[in-house]
């Protein structure tokens, strides 16, 4: 294929499609900036592909926080660009809590919500199972975050991508190998005089930046045919971030979405340090029953299609996102786990500010490549 | 813990392939599992005739009486969802989960029908003409409703006759190849397989005066919230005939996805496998229309071989081989005779509907590369259909073949996917 773009010179090269290349890609065009994306594989074909595409506001840390808050916001701001077939929903969430402890809990997040601005109604038990009928009984209650959406991840990065080839990104079907004297290394061979190179090649950045801090965490996801059962909110038991963050190597948590299509997409399981991607049926039984115990009417439903996902993490939870401390020139732009399709625009908006030397819109500190200390 | 059965050679789908395997491997001594997500033996073609919900055609009393009297366990209703790990593979019967394990394997999967999109193909009254058959075979009142039979291949004088013989009047069939075609191809049973031919005088006899069209193809299905009628030509002209139902059907599709979840290598859309029917995965075997669409009489042959080969028994494998060989020049003829021509990949518009399950049109698929790139773009195949479907049409239309392949082969249930339950 012929190699357009290569051979100039750009002001940054993006490495890597995903939703957080694409996100970046588009923020500096916006800027002005001259833009390389290299994608080896198709936009959107990552781990992008394989999530569950819920925009979600989180508050496991500070910083999570802002960082969810502040992106869930723009997505918002920003539904309008997208098209149709980014199938922006604004499905809300609901955090289910299964006793007591977890409805005091529930309730000081609602609390922490609304003092930042962020809508959330507590539902009593009563409420809740108005608002989800064919959830099981028994529950404490749940907490509704209205302003949560959902979207379909794969096209809304090429949406992004798309927007900035329209202010003059332009896209190599190329891997980027390394970065040397302002000069980004593409796997084929070409050079590309660029002042920055920002990582968001997810998986790989594991292989060509190995003293990163990143490790991964594997993922279920399943989907059901078209059923009558009626779910309306994206529903999460709060235990979740127990789950999602918590020291077990292996967790699952119930988390279910409502697609248009009447179909409910089911997740969610994790194991750190799994690469394999093919489905573990023991894993994926524990997620299906978590799954039944929260919405009975699902055992007798069929699934259609199992698949599974890479999350790059870290180990405070938070992605990496600044310079590197070693590589003039590079920017971290990975590891955001189970967040970043959510967290795609946060990023972009950071990243660009660093580029610039801009203020960044929120704190950067918390997600500074150099907090984990020089590597050895 | 999972429910477990284990068997030296297993053998999935009881079509006349995987029985005819069976009880080949079993003569040669093997211990068989044959396992079928139907609820009795049969396959595509008698399916119904275990039980006698319908007559059995010949040769199946045989076959059935044979695989009473041999050493076959059988586990129907069973569905192979997916791959467990090397010899180990799952599935699932209603709401509970059961591992296989076997020693050798034999795939038998048989093959679905072709269906290729056209303006209309959506409308309510379009459907299969397999399904239709099996629709009125189950109960579908058709009496007195006007069928357009429509596509090509052998199937469709069949599904006609069948749907006529139930009092359906057959308002035309429309045969995409060319009368010159099939001329040649009747002249070549008449020498060379006489029983055919004389099977094709008795299928033309049962739809007497029905409008056959050959070397003509659809345009559009028409109708508001259900088809009346159809639009053909034979590339000059168009006909409008009105009908209450359109069965099409053009031609078979290898169900290959257990195969490639395996890993078994695949060519020219059917399993590869040796002179013994074994495939590249050493001790995984194919037979029927895995292997390339063929006819009864070759998926017996086939799994006759597969059956002898699969326990090490090459001389009574080698005994069917020139039978296969016969009956394999009879299907490569068949291919011949009803290939696809390709006005059938120009007749979508924009708006035409490709992908049912999340209303994917044409137009909006022109641009992609492959399968997965029109799917991220567009979903396009993700729907509870998993691309069965629309996933062979696209390959006609686009030349992609990449096909996911994730598990399970087969919906199935959630909670047969959560066996065994909480304790
Ligand atoms: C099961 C599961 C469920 C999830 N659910 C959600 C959810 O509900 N909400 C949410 O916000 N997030 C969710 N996530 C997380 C989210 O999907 C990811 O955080 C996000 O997609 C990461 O995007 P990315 O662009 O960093 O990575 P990717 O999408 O993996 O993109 C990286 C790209 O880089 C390319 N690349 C690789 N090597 C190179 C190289 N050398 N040079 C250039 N490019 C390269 C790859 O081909 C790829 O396209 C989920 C993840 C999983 C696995
Ligand atoms: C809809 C249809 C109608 C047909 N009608 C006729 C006809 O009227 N006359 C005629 O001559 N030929 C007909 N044929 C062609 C006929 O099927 C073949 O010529 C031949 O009988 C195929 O034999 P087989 O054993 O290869 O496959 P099949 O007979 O198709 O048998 C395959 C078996 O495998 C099972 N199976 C597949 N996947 C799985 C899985 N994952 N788990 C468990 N079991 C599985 C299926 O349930 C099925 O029983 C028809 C084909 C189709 C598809």
């Amino acid at each position: 294929m012929s190699r357009p773009g290569v051979g100039r010179s750009y002001d940054v090269v993006i490495a890597g499609a995903g939703m957080v290349g694409a996100a970046c890609a588009e923020a500096a065009a916006r800027e002005g900036l001259r833009v390389l994306v290299v994608e080896p594989d198709l936009c959107g074909g990552g781990a992008t592909a394989a999530g569950m595409g819920h925009l979600v506001v989180m508050d496991d840390s500070p910083a999570q926080f802002e960082l969810t808050r502040y992106s869930c916001a723009r997505w918002k701001e920003r539904r309008d660009e997208f098209p149709e077939q980014v199938e922006f929903r604004e499905t809300g969430t609901i955090w289910i809590a299964a006793d007591e402890d977890e409805a005091v809990a529930a309730r000081k997040k609602g609390d922490l919500f609304r003092a930042h601005g962020v809508a959330a109604e507590w539902l009593d038990p009563p409420t809740l199972a108005e608002c989800e009928p064919d959830l099981a009984p028994g529950f404490a209650g749940g907490l509704l975050v209205a302003g949560d959406a959902a979207i379909y991840p794969p096209r809304a990065a090429q949406s992004l991508l798309e927007r900035a080839q329209d202010r003059g990104a332009r896209v190599v079907r190329d891997a980027v190998v390394g970065m040397k004297d302002r000069e980004v290394l593409l796997r084929a061979g070409g050079r590309v005089p660029a002042a920055a190179c920002v990582v968001a090649s997810g998986e790989a950045a594991r292989h060509w930046l190995p003293e990163l801090p990143l490790g991964v965490k594997k993922g279920h996801l399943l989907i059901t045919d078209r059923t009558a059962h009626r779910v309306r909110h994206q529903l999460v038991e709060l235990g979740y971030s127990r789950s999602a963050h918590g020291d077990e190597l292996e967790s699952v948590a119930f988390n279910a979405q409502p697609r248009g299509t009447r179909q409910i997409l089911l997740g969610s399981s994790r194991q750190v340090g799994v690469t394999t991607r093919d489905v573990d049926w023991p894993i994926l039984r524990r997620m299906v029953r978590r799954g039944i115990r929260f919405l009975p009417g699902l055992a007798t439903i069929m699934a259609t299609r199992v698949w599974t996902g890479l999350r790059q993490s870290t180990p405070d939870s938070l992605p990496l996102i600044g310079e590197d401390a070693r590589r003039p020139g590079v920017i971290l732009a990975t590891g955001h786990e189970g967040l970043g399709v959510t967290t795609s625009l946060g990023t972009a908006d950071l990243v660009v500010s660093i580029m610039l030397g801009r203020a960044p819109p929120i704190r950067a500190e918390p997600f500074r490549p150099s907090r984990f200390g020089s590597p050895p | 813990m999972v429910d477990l059965i284990e068997a030296r050679v297993v053998v999935i789908g009881s079509g006349p392939a995987g029985i005819a395997a069976a009880c080949a491997a079993a003569e040669s001594g093997g211990r068989v599992l044959l396992v079928d997500g139907q609820s009795e033996p049969g396959g595509a073609i008698w399916r119904g005739a275990w039980t006698g919900r319908v007559p059995a055609a010949d040769p199946a009393p045989v076959w059935f009486d044979r695989l009473r009297r041999a050493p076959v366990e059988t586990a129907f209703d069973t569905t192979i969802v997916g791959r467990v790990g090397p010899h180990r593979l799952l599935a699932a019967r209603e709401h509970r989960s059961i591992e296989i394990r076997y020693d050798r394997l034999i795939l038998a999967t048989g093959a679905r029908e072709l269906l290729l999109p056209f303006p209309g193909w959506t409308l309510p009254g379009v459907v299969g003409a397999g399904a239709l058959q099996l629709l009125v075979k189950n109960g579908l009142p058709i009496a007195g409703a006007r069928v357009a039979v429509v596509g090509s291949g052998p199937l469709l004088p069949a599904v006609a006759a069948s749907l006529r013989a139930r009092g359906a009047s057959i308002a035309v069939l429309i045969e995409q190849a060319s009368w010159r075609a099939l001329a040649r191809f009747a002249g070549h049973l008449m020498v060379g397989h006489f029983s055919k031919f004389r099977q094709a005088l008795a299928l033309k006899r049962a739809i007497r005066g029905t409008a056959y069209r050959a070397g003509c193809w659809p345009r559009a299905a028409v109708g508001e919230d259900r088809v009346r009628s159809i639009v053909f030509t034979d590339g000059v002209h168009l006909r409008e005939e009105p009908c209450d139902w359109v069965a099409c059907g053009f031609g078979l599709v290898p169900n290959l996805e257990l195969a490639a979840m395996l890993g078994c290598g695949i060519r020219d859309g059917r399993l590869t496998v040796d002179d013994h029917q074994e495939s590249t995965q050493e001790g995984v075997f194919g037979a029927g229309e895995l292997c390339g669409v063929g006819g009864v009489d070759l998926a017996l042959a086939l799994g006759r071989i597969a059956g002898h080969a699969s326990v090490g028994d090459r001389v009574r494998a080698e005994r069917w081989m020139s039978l296969r060989d016969k009956h394999r020049r009879l299907a490569t003829r068949l291919e011949h005779t009803f290939r696809l021509r390709s006005e059938l990949e120009r007749l979508c518009e924009p708006e035409t509907i490709v992908c049912r399950c999340e209303d994917v049109p044409f137009g909006s698929l022109r641009g992609a590369a492959s399968a997965r790139d029109a799917k991220l773009a567009t979903r396009c195949g993700m729907g509870p259909c998993q691309g069965r479907i629309c996933g062979p049409a696209t390959e006609r239309l686009f030349g992609w073949t990449d096909r996911s392949g994730r598990p399970p082969l087969v919906p199935i249930r959630l909670d047969a996917l959560a066996d065994p339950p909480d304790s």
